[in-house]
């Protein structure tokens, strides 16, 4: 019997072993950038967006308009790196302020940040990679 | 038989020492002071309080230390352009508004250390976004001279100029919680939900202190 259980274990294990070697490299590489952007993310972003990207009131705009995120993906990378100064609206609301820029940030945490947040918040937009920051960042428009 | 007795007394006495309502300390400076009354001599001691003061508020009307006689207030020290810690402390602070909305024995006094830029017409719109109206949570302008020497000798918070700051501004995120009296009761870091939470339990038994008189 207790040889039984230890064979099931066994497959068991190896069953897992072999999905884990199968999680594909970008998707490793996505469970990279999402930890590593939650990181900045709190350091960063949290004070006016919240830890749980809800905003605050009509000062800070929240970060779950996915329509938003999504119409403007190619612009967030500039919008991070170089501030932002509204009117804007987000979820059907105008917003006006000033979003700081943050010029020190480097490619590839531009894009651990914008994986995190379209990724987090009820946003699921999948990966964006530093090559794709870089890129977006040729054409801001600021 | 007897000495049954005295253990039942102390643990009566230990109990109602325990079951006692509990207050909060007063904070700062303390002096003593000798009072001749009916001829005798009696010690008092004289706690530090908040001195008056006057500021122009969101509306543009001066507003002093009268506007809070007869409530209990939280006060802090902010300004609207900051991006560190005040929308935390702001954030938190509408959690504690939400809680006494309508109480007229509660009252908040948001201080600006920004004395350049936050103006009233700034403050009204950093409040009017804040989703603020009414009276019961002022944000006020100071002048330079006082505001920075109110927030250290008043408050006990530390706010200060400091060119090689991001913002140029210093200032500790403290909720200080000020009783009927101008006495200082509690401060708490207000960019902690758990000791906003703690704020909000003292504030209660602040209230309390005032309903049993």
């Amino acid at each position: 019997m207790s040889k039984n259980k230890f064979g099931i274990f066994s497959i068991l294990s190896l069953i897992g072993i072999f999905f884990y070697a199968c999680q594909s490299e970008e998707e490793i590489t996505y469970a990279r950038y999402y930890t590593a952007g939650k990181q900045l993310y709190e350091n960063k972003c949290a004070n006016c967006h919240g830890n749980d990207g809800a905003g605050l009131a009509m000062l800070y705009p929240p970060l779950t308009d996915s329509t938003f995120l999504k119409q403007n993906k190619t612009k967030l990378a500039c919008y991070i790196k170089n501030g932002l100064q509204g009117p804007i609206q987000i979820s059907g609301k105008n917003y006006e302020g000033i979003m700081p820029a943050q010029a020190t940030l480097s490619d590839i945490e531009i894009a651990e940040i914008i994986t995190y947040i379209t990724n987090s918040f009820g946003n699921k937009q999948g990966f964006y990679p530093y090559q794709q920051a870089g890129a977006d960042l040729q054409n801001c428009s600021n | 038989m007897k000495y049954l007795v005295y253990i039942l007394l102390a643990t009566g006495l230990i109990q109602a020492c325990s079951n006692g309502p509990k207050t909060l300390p007063i904070l700062g400076e303390r002096q003593t002071v000798e009072k001749v009354i009916d001829g005798k001599t009696v010690i008092d001691t004289i706690y530090q309080h908040i001195p008056a003061f006057s500021y122009l508020n969101q509306d543009s009307v001066y507003i002093s230390n009268v506007d809070f006689d007869g409530s209990i207030y939280v006060a802090d020290f902010f300004f609207t352009s900051c991006n560190t810690i005040c929308p935390i402390m702001h954030r938190n602070m509408l959690t504690v508004l939400d809680k006494y909305k309508g109480n007229e024995h509660v009252k908040f006094l948001s201080h600006s250390i920004d004395t350049k830029y936050d103006w009233p017409n700034r403050l009204k719109k950093y409040a009017t976004k804040l989703g603020v109206t009414g009276n019961q949570w002022q944000f006020v302008h100071g002048s330079k001279d006082s505001i920075y020497s109110v927030a250290a000798k008043s408050y006990l918070v530390a706010a200060y100029e400091d060119g090689a700051a991001p913002q140029g501004l210093v200032h500790q995120g403290w909720f200080v919680l000020i009783d009927k009296e101008k006495r200082i009761r509690g401060a708490y870091d207000g960019t902690k939900t758990d000791q906003v939470a703690q704020l909000m339990n003292d504030m209660d038994l602040l209230l309390q202190e005032y309903e049993q008189k």
